[in-house]
């Protein structure tokens, strides 16, 4: 029987601002921008949504989005969902089961985030309280991590990554293969930072070390915009503006313990490893079925081990399966289709979905995955939480 | 290892303070389930093995052996300039929990998997010791 939450919702719209790097606009008038973009998109307009779900600290709170867009009739306001960039997917999975459940017809979820212009960490100084960062990070930050010069994403992933490279014998060449193609692919979406910036694998190799084993071309762009989705029910989907996109499989997944992300047996059993299996199960299609994959891409290994998680390739294998131009456009499953984080921008996972909508609806012109009909997006956050969804035209 | 001044100290908050007052004492303690008998770190009100919120500060041997590691070429704060590159190891202690902390005196090209370390204290401050790494044997 099939899962009772499986294509129940679906993406109506989605909207997205410039990306840039300094601005002279807020993140919220940024997120406001994109919604009504998104709300546009979708045919909607503002009263006809009644649930709002944005993560803490990458978008404007639900109340003052309402308030904003003139949305009188807020009944579902969720304001956090799960870590940073786990979040985007999981409020797909959250705004699903409200669809699904009828406690709210129409969610939007916008992402408004200035990681260029807004608060970064290198201009805190000495003076950085992790302290009063909220949620489950900032206590083993501040007190276990941060005094032995730890503080930073790049400095846990490494961990993860180290571990990685060892066990398997993992060659710069692996995780230059994403780097490569996430940027083959900005230079094919008029949205993305770095189109026309080229990026060859000797750049790459010569790029200096930021925290071994990560290179500068291993991490991803801090830059200002945002984007928004508007989720609504299949039945509603069919009168709107655009083809619906289908939530066929989502789920969520916690590596143990969450809040220690050097403390775990295992650092290469990520929150997805538990998370995918059962977003397949739930779309009833395997990894062979899929398309393309906009997997998250904070740094170039962690797409490596999300593979892996994700089931394209066994363990250990995902060095070899990344070679030969397979996660390239006209590749056997091309990834990060629009540049993701690593080339077009970082929207924390939300312009990930944005870009599996319209590959889907087929919008994507010279970047376009012939005959796209299944996708599957990722969402990576805090110290491994994961996320996906499947997504079906 | 040249610290500067401004490197983070912790932050004490909750049961980490009693961590960190050993520390002060030049001794290694984790967290025992005084039911079960398992180790753990981070400090935590209850044992996750068995639901107890009995337990003492158990002596490390201050023993163990690299699990993976880090080596941080561009530092984050100014005060951790003068100490870059610097390697932070994660290290499976003897007693079975997994400890963060920076390996002193250890070129990075030496760094293995399984490379046995031991503890040293470091006294940051008068009131404030943290435990470090350095290669063993
Ligand atoms: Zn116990």
């Amino acid at each position: 029987m099939a899962h009772f939450l499986k294509d129940k919702a679906c993406v109506a719209g989605v909207g997205e601002t410039r990306y840039t790097r300094g601005t002279d606009t807020t993140t919220l008038q940024d997120a406001l921008l994109a919604s009504s973009k998104a709300l546009a998109d979708a045919g909607l307009k503002p009263h006809d949504i009644d649930g709002i779900v944005s993560n803490a600290g990458l978008a404007p709170a639900p109340e003052t989005l309402a308030a904003n867009l003139g949305i009188e009739n807020l009944r579902f306001a969720v304001g956090n969902t799960v870590g940073g960039g786990a979040g985007a997917c999981a409020g797909l999975q959250i705004a699903a089961l409200a669809i699904a459940s009828g406690l709210a017809r129409n969610v939007l979820m916008p992402v408004g985030w200035h990681s260029y212009s807004g608060l970064r960490v290198r201009k805190l100084g000495s003076e950085v309280d992790l302290t009063t960062v909220p949620g489950p990070i900032g206590a083993t930050i501040a007190d276990f991590y941060m005094p032995q010069g730890a503080m930073v994403p790049a400095h846990f992933y490494g961990w993860m990554a180290t571990r990685y490279v060892q066990e398997y014998g993992v060659q710069p060449q692996a995780p230059a293969a994403v780097a490569l193609a996430a940027r083959k692919h900005a230079h094919l979406n008029p949205l993305a930072y770095m189109r026309g910036r080229p990026l060859t694998m000797e750049d790459y190799l010569n790029s200096r070390i930021i925290s071994y084993p990560f290179r500068l071309n291993d991490c991803c762009l801090e830059t200002d915009g945002a984007c928004a989705i508007v989720m609504t029910s299949a039945e509603q989907a069919r009168d709107l503006r655009k083809p619906p996109v289908f939530i066929s499989g989502c789920a969520e997944g916690h590596p143990y313990p969450d809040d220690d992300f050097g403390g775990r047996a295992d650092l290469l059993h990520i929150g997805l490893t538990d998370a995918a299996p059962k977003a397949f199960a739930m779309a009833e299609v395997t990894p062979a079925d899929l398309d393309f994959a906009e997997v998250y891409d904070c740094f170039t290994y962690v797409v490596l081990i999300e593979l892996e998680a994700l089931g394209v390739c066994k363990r250990g294998e995902a060095p070899d399966f990344v070679r030969d131009g397979r996660i390239e456009l006209g590749g056997e499953l091309p990834i990060l289709t629009h540049g993701g984080l690593l080339s077009e921008a970082h929207l924390a996972g939300a312009a990930h979905i944005v870009e599996a909508v319209r590959q889907l609806r087929r919008e994507c012109g010279e970047r376009q995955v012939r005959d796209a009909e299944v996708g599957v997006v990722t969402g990576w956050g805090d110290f491994g939480d994961g996320s996906i969804a499947i997504l079906r035209r | 290892m040249k610290k500067t001044s401004g490197w983070p100290l912790p932050a004490r908050m909750g049961l980490a303070a009693e961590f960190y007052q050993f520390c002060k004492l030049h001794e290694l303690r984790f967290q025992r389930c005084t039911d079960c008998g398992t180790w753990r770190h981070l400090p935590r009100p209850i044992c996750g093995s068995c639901g107890s919120f009995n337990y003492q500060w158990a002596r490390s041997s201050g023993k163990g052996k690299v699990y993976s590691w880090i080596t941080v070429a561009q530092p984050m704060l100014p005060a951790f300039s003068a100490a870059a590159p610097y390697t932070v190891p994660l290290v499976d202690m003897d007693e079975g929990v997994r400890m963060v902390a920076l390996i002193e005196d250890t070129p990075p090209e030496s760094m293995r998997i399984g490379m046995p370390v031991e503890v040293v204290f470091d006294d940051m401050t008068p009131e404030i010791t943290v435990p470090r790494f350095r290669r063993a044997g």
